[in-house]
């Protein structure tokens, strides 16, 4: 693998021009609506920013129900993508589609889907008022709900078609050893699709943290308990473009910071395990 | 593949980065030309106004008008665009101060006309099964509430007629559209919401279940007072066309379709 890698950069030293063409272009696509956005700052509010506690209730709630979200879809994405990947399970394509439509849905249908089943009047959700006297919508797992509904499938499909790349022998070769099943999963399997595991990860929290659509229509909007930074943001908009531009921003930078950081952390990892 | 790629003239090479940049500026210029011709009116108006705004247009067309598209979305959403350079040729507004804030940034734009007013309901569900029978009664602990959120129009105009009613409660959701506050009472994940007359208008007779909701009057004189303004502006003076549809906006064909639609007079 590594000598396949330096053979083919020998060979390739120049990047051919169409390549270097658009790529440059959608790099443009990308940073020039960002810069125009840092652009708009009104840098003179920038420490209202930090000071208003609107805001920073906005961010800490994101901040907190992502991360619950992504450790949710990690417990639940984890074996489903093993058990689509690994087992000859009847019907695992359905079920593959199933579980990755909240990716392609308009996010609003993902929240109106989530009320139908678990709203007051929904599915299990009249159950669950009925019975219980539990009632998910307008609360903060209501937004972790609707995070890892729309979220985990990033998660699931980076791990299966990691899982499908994998050298199987190695697996193979751990069984014939005495390894038990679970063994083989913990210590060969898992440590095999580590970087897809993190990579998934970081989309799912990313795809989290932005989320909007299913979050605004399955828990609703109440500062401190269901009021997300992109939901803020969106509200600011109607009122106070200054502000909208700076919850905005911060979002970027957090996401930002966030996604070069973990991008080193999970590189070196496997340099260092090589 | 690394071998077919040393093999390939270098010629070729250089030519097909020059048709990708052709073929992707022309794919540019195509999204650039997909605006519509020069006849069709394009209309932005608050999503209050939708199916009222439907009919208008279908008589308007009927009478020998332009082909009209509308874009219905906030009131504060569009004056943004508009703002920032939407192709609008018709502004119609739910409330003044979104059209003050495009009239006082573009030039050259026509005189507003009122062509609405819109009053408050609590919309409840059909048959009104926990007997809410007006703006004091929001103020039951049991119930979950839905309002718009005080930065939309909608929500706004709830928390004044909130105030001059001297009703206190907490929401269990600030909406971010009135919309959206009529959807979660007729599913039933909210028991009473605050919303538009015209949002109701039809929705207590409809055989849909899960569309059904009832109206219930705000129960108090200076509540009651609290209406939503229409405003509707031609932003170009001297579209003709534009000129036209705001001043059928203002006639009597368009009042009559705004009152089968909940609306008040101008």
């Amino acid at each position: 693998m590594t000598s396949l890698r330096t053979r083919r950069r020998r060979t390739a030293p120049r990047t051919p021009i169409p390549i270097v063409v658009l790529a440059v272009i959608a790099v443009v696509f990308f940073a020039l609506p960002l810069l125009a956005l840092l652009q708009r700052v009104p840098w003179s509010d920038v420490g209202d920013l930090f000071t208003a506690s609107a805001p920073r209730e906005a961010l800490l709630l994101s901040l907190l129900t992502s991360v619950i979200a992504t450790t949710c879809a990690l417990v639940l994405g984890l074996p489903l993508a093993w058990v689509l990947a690994r087992t000859q399970l009847p019907g695992r394509h359905v079920i593959r589609a199933v579980c990755t439509l909240t990716m392609v849905l308009p996010p609003v249908v993902a929240g109106v889907a989530l009320l139908a089943a678990l709203g007051r009047r929904g599915l299990i959700g009249a159950s669950l008022n009925d019975w219980f006297g539990i009632r998910l919508p307008f609360t903060t797992p209501a937004v972790v709900i609707a995070q890892v509904f729309v979220a985990m499938p990033f998660l699931v499909l980076t791990v299966e078609s990691a899982l499908h790349s994998t050298d199987r022998t190695v697996e193979d070769a751990a069984r014939t050893l005495g390894a038990s099943p679970w063994t083989v999963i913990r210590r060969v399997t898992l440590p095999a699709v580590r970087p897809a595991i993190l990579s998934g990860l970081v989309l799912t929290w990313a795809r989290a943290l932005g989320e909007f659509g299913a979050t605004v229509t399955f828990a609703g909007n109440f500062p401190g308990t269901t009021r997300t930074l992109p939901v803020a943001t969106y509200l600011a908009l109607e009122s106070d473009v200054d502000q909208a531009v700076l919850m905005s921003v911060l979002l970027m930078v957090v996401s930002f910071v966030v996604l070069v950081s973990m991008r080193d952390r999970w590189t070196g990892a496997i340099g260092g395990r090589r | 593949m690394i071998d077919r790629q040393r093999r390939t003239p270098r010629r070729v090479c250089f030519a097909s980065p020059w048709r990708a940049l052709v073929a992707g500026l022309c794919a540019i210029g195509l999204l650039g030309s997909c605006s519509s011709d020069d006849t069709t009116l394009t209309v932005f108006a608050a999503s209050s106004l939708t199916d009222a705004l439907d009919d208008i247009i279908a008589e308007h067309v009927a009478a020998g008008g332009p082909p009209i598209r509308v874009s219905y979305a906030g009131s504060s959403t569009l004056a943004a665009q508009i703002i920032d350079g939407a192709p609008a040729d018709v502004f119609i507004s739910a409330n003044p101060e979104q059209m003050d804030a495009v009239t006082t940034v573009i030039d050259g734009h026509g005189a507003p006309v009122t062509i609405a007013h819109n009053s408050l309901v609590i919309a409840v569900e059909r048959d009104n099964p926990l007997g809410i029978t007006g703006l004091a009664d929001l103020e039951r602990p049991d119930l979950l509430i839905a309002i718009a959120a005080p930065e939309v129009p909608a929500g706004d105009y709830a928390r004044r007629a909130l105030d001059a009613a001297g009703v206190v409660f907490t929401p269990t959701t600030f909406e971010t559209d009135v919309r959206a506050v009529v959807t979660r009472v007729a599913l039933g994940e909210v028991d009473a919401g605050i919303v538009y007359a015209s949002d109701i208008a039809g929705r207590d007779t409809t055989d849909d279940d899960t569309a059904a909701v009832a109206a219930v009057p705000l129960g108090h004189p200076d509540a009651a007072g609290i209406t939503a303004e229409y405003p509707a502006l031609a932003l170009d003076a001297t579209n003709a066309a534009a000129v036209d549809f705001v001043a059928f906006l203002g006639g009597p064909i368009a009042t009559a379709a705004m009152a089968a639609r909940g609306f008040g007079p101008p």
